[in-house]
């Protein structure tokens, strides 16, 4: 077939309206709209005493200001708590705008309204706000000593304690002949799409409708909490994802108080109302993730097996926990990688602070997981005296044991139970790519130009693709065109290609004529959302079902009018035939005029369908029963459970040592997430992955002081990485196909980010020779550790230093 | 992130420009780079911007065997690529090309980079180490003001009053010397972490008789740093570069930051310090040599 898309590189037919301008982000639309802007907590933690919002009400083009005081019915009860879990103790929630207490700074306080954000900003400056200052509490640390309280009736800071084991872990330990046990951190990083959230929202007083356009990642759990907070009927509700800048994450939380609140003031005031979150904004009120205090205990034999495992985690889950425990689920069930944890104990403590709420941003959980595991693999080859590639090798679930059941609860309430894989080959491959057995002779040459080279690796495995559902819709018009949709959204990431290909390959039509919307309630009314690298797996293989039905009922009339059997019959590139016999043949746009027995003949299409009409019998109906007008099908992929993709990493880095200046000089990815859609997307999304991964690991990081102020909340001292500082990446593939879906893919989205931090330690841990517990690290970090006299020495440096090589 | 209301005024000439600068709250704009965020962040809200882009005049880059002088609307960028200014006093080249990346540079002015006294700013450094001077015009005419009277401060000069400065002085470099420019940032462009810039001046005997240097974000306003003592005399071929570096470690004090503890700024000081002066030292070697 020559419409075969399916794995073929074909390029995002998005890039060139996207990259030319022709995009249409939330700010591009409703120009005329009123402005909202937002008068913010300067407080990490406070009693609000008094709102004064006088002087405001002289400002000129002020049209309205809300407080908690105006907000009625469900507006003021607090938000939602996406997902609460039976561990999660004791779950909190901000309200829509703040109802007397603040939790961190930037939680919105009062709303302003006016006919541009310039002058909704002059309104907010009046705006006199008086606080009782409260203890504030920042870092997992501090929020474990719990000298203070966050929420005044949860002294120990704790809201959830979560839990899970495998086996009797502490006799375990016993009889294990080697033990060890160590702390290590790792810090806050964020999202920071390009373009922060923003909301814009129409009433339509005749019809008595909402429309509105969010930045967001799930457009139809949006439709359904506006509904819900403003009373309104779910049909009276309409949200669309417009062209979104990136989300990574922050964009899956819902509904955001931005997203109640300007629907709400639209429908106050019959006026179309719009806001565009800034960068600031998007600092100290969105959302982050990734700050832990890991200490673990494993226990493990000569030859490095781990017998054993024990985990226990603060999780910084910020002032309040919409999204449930979502993170630290995935941090402990992820944690395990591609090994196999004889006996197996995680405890996730999550804990409040006063500071910007923790949701999942790209990789949600399994950096940190694997950044514990991975270091823990370093500390036992560092210990025995062996090569890390070769701990890690004999530790590793083998591709006989599939399916590998962990024993463990996912995120989804599902099993973790691995579908497939090949992480022997995982492994082979990244030695090879990278040139592991190279690092010695690597290192000797960059001693000559006066640098500390270092390698490191680290794996993971990812599940990806969370149910409980997607869904997908194709119709095919009677001028040809392919319309699909589905529900989740798009936040750039190439689906408007991936799908295409999928039902171009499924349905045997030229790409072109194929036509992707997402994320558009008026489009399709059921989705869950992207997230969870599932977008792939569930909408592409919801699509390709649709695609299928589709297939099934066009060669069904086809055969109909031809004269042969729907099984003799094929599609290719848009005409229906009988294989094998050329000439005979329908095109697939006439049979979807067929399909509809109401043929007026507005066009041609419909008029060239009439010589192919066939008098339908008299004792039928015209739409036979069970079947429907139009050439169009809906259907839903829902997953038994995730599937399970992989990966290997490795870094090459090299630090100056009389700066402390650290370089990646290479970077290996091999990659395996079963069939791939399209090579060149997957390669993309590793490559903005490695790009976070790198930022996670060297330069990002939420620089809270401890009155809980960021003092970087702007791109000058936020520091994410430009062109300049992300490595040139190789990349390697594996495909080991999932068993569990008709396409046999796995999810790619945010692989690209897990294992950086732990590779990037373990060969910064390998350069200088001091133990790396602490990550990100920067130069000037890592100075202090290197002239730090009771910073730990790895064995390895001790053994090098022996050989009279330098670290 | 949206300033506070300003009025705009884009006068045609110093003199109307001097006017309206009278006015209260009145301030300067050039390229706008580093007003435009801080009126964006509501940090600056002044009640006139003076868009001094259209006032003819400011826009040129003059060399002469004395120095170079830079006029008030001339991007870091054409700096950057002034053949005849780099060959006056090379440091010119060398540290804008550290100023930020190509787009802020193609806007940003060098003088306005000095007006504005950042302390992280290269060419505030620069203007100190060649000891260099800006030109006022104001209400009562122009003067001269030289590095050590303009910078009191951190983004603080000692202009006072309606004013434009005209122009800056960078003086050409004297015979027998080299210069260089290094610095360390957390990313490629970023305001650097320390900068250092050096320029060293050879005897006739091709020892060393002065060696100057100024670093970047080390400190509260520019400074001049005499490291001579260090290797005075010596031959420069066998000059204790490092022993100057010591030396001028002793002789910062520099900050923490969230970027960079005073520590390790210390450290940059005395890593950059040897750096710098060991090409510098190659460069004042060959001209001498050519001279
Ligand atoms: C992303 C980014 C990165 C940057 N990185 C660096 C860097 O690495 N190094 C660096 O040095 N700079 C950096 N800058 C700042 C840049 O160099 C600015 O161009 C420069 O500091 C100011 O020049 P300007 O013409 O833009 O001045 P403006 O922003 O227009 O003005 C700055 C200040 O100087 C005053 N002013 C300007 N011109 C005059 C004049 N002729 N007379 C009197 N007052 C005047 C203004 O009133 C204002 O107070 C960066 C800026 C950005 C946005």
């Amino acid at each position: 077939m020559t419409t075969k898309l399916f794995g073929e590189p074909v390029r995002r037919r998005e890039d060139q309206r996207l990259i030319t301008g022709k995009g249409r982000y939330l700010d591009d639309i409703g120009p005329n709209a009123l402005a909202a802007a937002f008068v913010r907590s300067p407080h990490a933690h406070a009693r609000i005493v008094d709102i004064d919002v006088d002087a405001a009400l002289e400002v000129e083009g002020l049209v309205a200001i809300y407080t908690y005081e105006d907000l009625t019915g469900p507006m003021a009860e607090p938000l939602p708590v996406l997902i609460p879990h039976p561990q999660m103790h004791a779950p909190r929630t901000g309200f829509p705008l703040a109802n007397g207490e603040v939790n961190h700074v930037g939680e919105p306080i009062v709303m302003v309204v006016a006919t541009d954000r310039y002058v909704a900003e002059d309104a907010c400056d009046r705006i006199l706000v008086t606080y009782e200052e409260l203890p504030v509490v920042v870092g997992v640390d501090v929020a474990r000593a719990a000298t203070a309280a966050v929420h005044e009736e949860i002294p120990d800071n704790v809201a959830a304690r979560h839990h899970q084991e495998t086996g009797d872990v502490e006799p375990a330990l016993a009889a294990s002949p080697r033990t060890l046990s160590f702390t290590q951190y790792i810090e806050r990083s964020a999202c920071m799409p390009m373009e922060g959230k923003g909301v814009h929202a129409r009433w339509d007083s005749d019809d008595r409708s909402l429309r509105v356009y969010t930045s967001t990642q799930a457009s139809t759990s949006v439709r359904a909490a506006i509904a819900a907070k403003l009373d309104l009927s779910l049909d009276k509700v309409e949200v669309i994802a417009p062209d979104v800048g990136g989300g990574f994450g922050v964009k899956i939380v819902h509904p955001w108080p931005e997203e109640l609140l300007v629907p709400m003031a639209a429908i106050a005031l019959g006026q179309e109302v719009k806001w565009a979150e800034d960068r600031r904004e998007h600092f100290i009120g969105s959302a982050h993730e990734r700050q832990q205090r890991q200490e673990i205990t494993v226990g493990y034999d000569d030859d490095g097996r781990i017998t054993a495992l024990d985990v226990h985690i603060w999780h910084d889950n910020g002032a309040y926990t919409p999204y449930g425990i979502i993170v630290p689920i995935v941090t402990a069930t992820q944690l395990v990688g591609p090994y196999v944890i004889p006996v197996y104990r995680v405890v996730v403590e999550s804990v409040f602070t006063n500071t910007v709420i923790v949701t999942p941003y790209r990789g949600a959980g399994r950096p940190q997981g694997c950044y514990a595991m991975e270091r823990t693999m370093d500390r036992i080859a560092d210990d025995l005296g062996l090569d890390r590639a070769l701990v890690r090798e004999r530790n590793l679930i083998q591709t006989d044991q599939f399916p590998y059941d962990h024993h463990l609860t996912f995120q989804d309430g599902r099993p973790v139970i691995y579908d497939s894989g090949d992480y022997p080959g995982l492994l082979d491959k990244l030695r090879t790519l990278v040139g592991w057995s190279e690092a010695d002779r690597l290192r000797a040459e960059a001693a000559t130009r006066g640098k500390l080279l270092g390698v490191g690796m680290a794996m993971y495995v990812e599940g990806t693709g969370p149910g409980p559902y997607e869904g997908g819709h194709v119709q095919v018009l009677g001028s040809g065109k392919v319309l699909v949709s589905t529900g989740l959204t798009s936040q750039g990431q190439g689906h408007e290609t991936a799908f295409a290909q999928i039902v171009a390959s499924e349905l045997g039509v030229p790409i072109e004529d194929v036509e992707v919307t997402t994320g558009d309630t008026r489009r399709f009314g059921y989705a869950v959302g992207t997230f969870a690298s599932r977008a792939a797996v569930m909408s592409g293989n919801a699509i390709a079902l649709a695609a299928r039905g589709v297939r099934e009922k066009a060669l069904r009339i086809a055969a109909d009018v031809l004269e042969a059997a729907p099984e003799d019959l094929e599609i290719d590139e848009g005409l229906v035939q009988v294989k094998g016999v050329p000439g005979t043949s329908i095109p697939l746009r006439t049979v979807a005029v067929l399909s509809n027995p109401l043929r007026y003949a507005f066009d041609e299409a419909a008029k060239q369908a009439t010589q192919f009409a066939r008098a339908g019998s008299d004792d039928k109906p015209p739409v036979a029963e069970g079947d429907a007008p139009g050439l169009e099908h809906r259907d839903y992929y829902s997953p038994i459970r995730s599937t399970f993709a992989s990966g290997a990493h490795a870094a090459i880095v090299e630090i100056d040592p009389a700066t402390w200046e650290i370089d990646v000089v290479k970077y290996a990815v091999v990659h395996d997430c079963g069939n791939v859609v399209n090579p060149m997307i997957v390669e993309g999304q590793v490559h903005g992955g490695v790009a976070q991964g790198v930022g996670g690991a060297l330069y990002e990081r939420m620089a809270y002081d401890a009155d809980g102020q960021l003092q970087n909340a702007s791109f000058m001292d936020f520091l994410m990485p430009y062109a300049s500082e992300v490595p040139d990446i190789d990349i390697d593939h594996q495909q080991t196909p999932s068993p569990l879906n008709p396409l046999g893919i796995k999810g790619a989205g945010e692989a690209g980010v897990i294992p950086g931090t732990a590779a990037i330690a373990s060969a910064i841990e390998d350069a200088v020779g001091r133990r790396i517990t602490s990550m990100p690290i920067s130069p000037t970090e890592l100075y202090d550790l290197v002239r730090n006299p009771t910073a730990e020495r790895t064995a390895a440096a001790e053994r090098r230093s022996e050989n009279g090589v330098l670290a | 992130m949206k300033p506070a209301p300003f009025r705009y005024a884009d006068p045609g000439s110093l003199d109307e420009a001097l006017e309206v600068l009278a006015e209260e709250g009145a301030k300067v704009l050039a390229g706008g780079q580093s007003l435009l965020p801080l009126l964006s962040m509501r940090l600056a809200a002044p009640a006139t911007l003076v868009d001094i882009n259209r006032v003819p005049g400011l826009d040129s880059i003059e060399v002469t065997g004395d120095g170079v002088t830079v006029g008030a609307l001339v991007r870091h960028n054409s700096l950057l690529h002034d053949d005849a200014a780099a060959r006056s006093q090379p440091l010119l080249t060398r540290a804008t090309a550290n100023v930020a990346h190509p787009a802020v540079r193609n806007r940003g002015t060098t003088v306005g980079s000095i007006a504005h006294a950042d302390p992280s700013g290269e060419m505030t450094a620069v203007l100190a180490l060649t000891d260099g001077s800006v030109t006022v015009a104001g209400a009562a005419g122009s003067e001269v003001v030289g590095w050590r009277d303009l910078f009191v401060g951190p983004l603080e000069t000692s202009i006072a009053g309606p004013a434009v400065v005209t122009s800056a002085f960078f003086p050409a470099l004297p015979p027998r010397s080299g210069t260089a420019f290094q610095e360390v940032a957390r990313r490629k462009g970023d305001y650097a972490v320390c900068g250092a810039g050096v320029v060293v001046t050879l005897d006739a005997g091709r020892r060393v008789a002065s060696v100057r240097a100024s670093y970047v974000s080390v400190g509260l306003t520019p400074e001049v740093h005499d490291l001579t003592e260090a290797v005075a005399g010596s031959p420069v071929e066998k000059a204790d570069w490092a022993a100057a570096g010591a030396l001028a470690r002793t002789l910062v004090d520099p900050d923490t930051d969230i970027h960079a503890s005073a520590h390790y700024r210390r450290l940059l000081v005395g890593v950059l310090t040897e750096r710098t002066l060991a090409e510098a030292a190659a460069e004042a070697a060959a001209r001498a040599t050519r001279e």
